[in-house]
């Protein structure tokens, strides 16, 4: 097992670009009404607010950039956006849902 | 947006139980068969022999069912679920359903090559056993030579293939010292999370109470090892603590509610609303043969039983906490007390729990007896 790195906490930044791992499934059940995060051996609802910065989340697309869009869409500071998505990713990336 | 809190954008899915999709888990026990003979295991006590184990169709029929009836996820146990040969089928039939898939295996009887069969037609996450860090203790533990090394390289396999990883590590008097090093294992495969889950005392377990009740205080060293590696690996590691009842002020709740949540299926069929349920007598459970999983949801005898909190008596009926724990266990209040309305001995409310717990504390500092390993009776039960 020595070729592999000792793993890291992800501490979310700016310029981090977050994603969900293949095991982390975002879906909406038609049934239920709400968004569910599958994760192993959990299932989370997440609010909406959570919902649309993990649509976001595609390993591509910087924080600042996730709250660029976010400041648009809602109309709201940016810097105040990505102070609140930088602790939301940081949250959910101790969960274990997120990673970069 | 500036309502924003940092606390809890994402809390766990609560089950309504008189919902049609309410179970969020299935327990699947596709078979009883197991190379391993562990002690505790949570199998019951007389255990379902091959030629009644459900075939293949009737699996993928549950599987399908599963999802129409709005269970996510489904957990593939046993048994040991490899030693089903038609496994890749029901996986399949689950990942059609549009379940997340989660395999619950001991890993001593994989090949590289089928988990990557699994991995192919789309198995979310692998929940691989360990009985302790020294292979030597670990191999007697399961009585199978080898086990520990094997399971090693399946850890390895899991990760290379891409697949999430849980270590589940079953705790007891006879491997509780190894826990700092279990959680170091867990990092160093890559384990995306970690069971420490302390033996439920119940079927097997409950035969070997003696032989596997640690002491209070070896206990305690646990929780508090638990406490400080959660915070030390956050971002890390996820860990679940599973705490033994008798040391424990309040019982669990069973399940997370008697027919609230999770469905089980035994290898012949059965439906439970908990893997030990049929140790309670007089209980009549559907089959999947007979009846689809939502008529037996919303209308088995079964789940109806004990569902929600009307069947409650003393202290349970006027607690606060009667939503919070569901009175705890039915099977452990039957077993112990001589009724399953009973409140869970578990719980510090119940008139029988202080004999209850001085009795494990005692074993606790005997000798330990030899383990009564689990293997299938001589002859089928008639």
């Amino acid at each position: 097992m020595g070729a592999r790195p000792t793993p890291q906490r992800l501490i979310v930044e700016a310029a981090t670009k977050p994603r969900m791992p293949r095991h982390i499934k975002l879906r909406h059940d038609a049934g239920r009404g709400v968004w569910l995060l599958l994760a192993p051996e959990r299932v989370f609802t997440p609010d909406p607010i959570a919902v649309e910065v993990l649509k976001l989340c595609d390993g591509e697309r910087t924080v600042a950039d996730i709250s660029a869009i976010l400041s648009k869409d809602f109309n709201a500071p940016e810097d105040v956006i990505l102070g609140d998505v930088v602790s939301m990713l940081q949250d959910l990336a101790d969960k274990g849902v997120v990673t970069s | 947006m500036n309502e924003m809190s940092t606390s809890s954008h994402a809390v766990e899915l609560e089950a309504d139980p008189v919902c049609a999709r309410a179970p969020v888990g299935l327990l699947a026990e596709l078979t009883h068969r197991c190379p391993l003979q562990c002690p505790y295991c949570s199998n019951p006590l007389e255990l379902e022999r091959v030629n009644t184990e459900l075939s293949t169709e009737d699996w993928c029929r549950v599987m399908r069912q599963a999802g129409e009836l709005g269970v996510l996820q489904v957990h593939l146990s046993g048994g040991e679920p490899t030693a089903r040969k038609d496994l890749e089928e029901i996986v399949k039939a689950a990942v059609d359903a549009g379940l997340y898939t989660n395999l619950i295996t001991a890993g001593v009887l994989l090949t590289k090559e089928r988990l990557q069969r699994l991995a192919d037609i789309g198995l979310d996450h692998v929940q691989l056993s360990i009985q302790d860090v020294d292979a030597e203790n670990a191999d007697r533990i399961a009585a199978y030579k080898g086990g520990a090394a094997k399971k090693h390289e399946v850890a390895g396999w899991v990760k290379e293939l891409g697949l999430a990883l849980t270590i589940n590590a079953p705790l007891h008097r006879q491997n509780i010292a190894s826990l700092p090093r279990i959680i170091d294992y867990a990092v160093e495969v890559g384990a995306g999370r970690l069971e420490i889950a302390h033996i439920q005392y119940y079927a097997w377990a409950l035969k070997n109470r003696a032989a596997l009740m640690p002491t209070e205080e070896a206990f305690m060293e646990t929780a508090r090892i638990a406490r400080d590696a959660k915070e030390r690996l956050k971002g890390i590691l996820v860990i679940d603590f599973v705490v033994p009842d008798y040391y424990a002020k309040f019982p669990k709740p069973c399940m997370g509610g008697w027919g609230r949540g999770i469905m089980n299926v035994t290898p012949s069929g059965r439906v439970l609303p908990c893997h030990a349920a049929e140790s309670l007598p007089g209980l009549q459970f559907d089959n999947v043969k007979d009846r689809g999983l939502r008529e037996i949801w919303l209308e088995g005898d079964a789940f109806n039983l004990y569902r929600g909190t009307d069947w409650m008596k003393e202290p349970c009926k006027s607690c606060p906490r009667k939503e919070i724990d569901f009175g705890g266990c039915r099977c452990q209040a039957l077993a112990l007390t001589g009724d399953a309305a009973n409140t869970d001995p578990g719980c510090s409310l119940s008139p029988h729990h202080a004999d209850w717990a001085k009795v494990a504390r005692e074993e606790s500092h005997n000798a330990a007896p030899d383990f009564i390993y689990r293997r299938m009776a001589a002859k089928p039960a008639s």
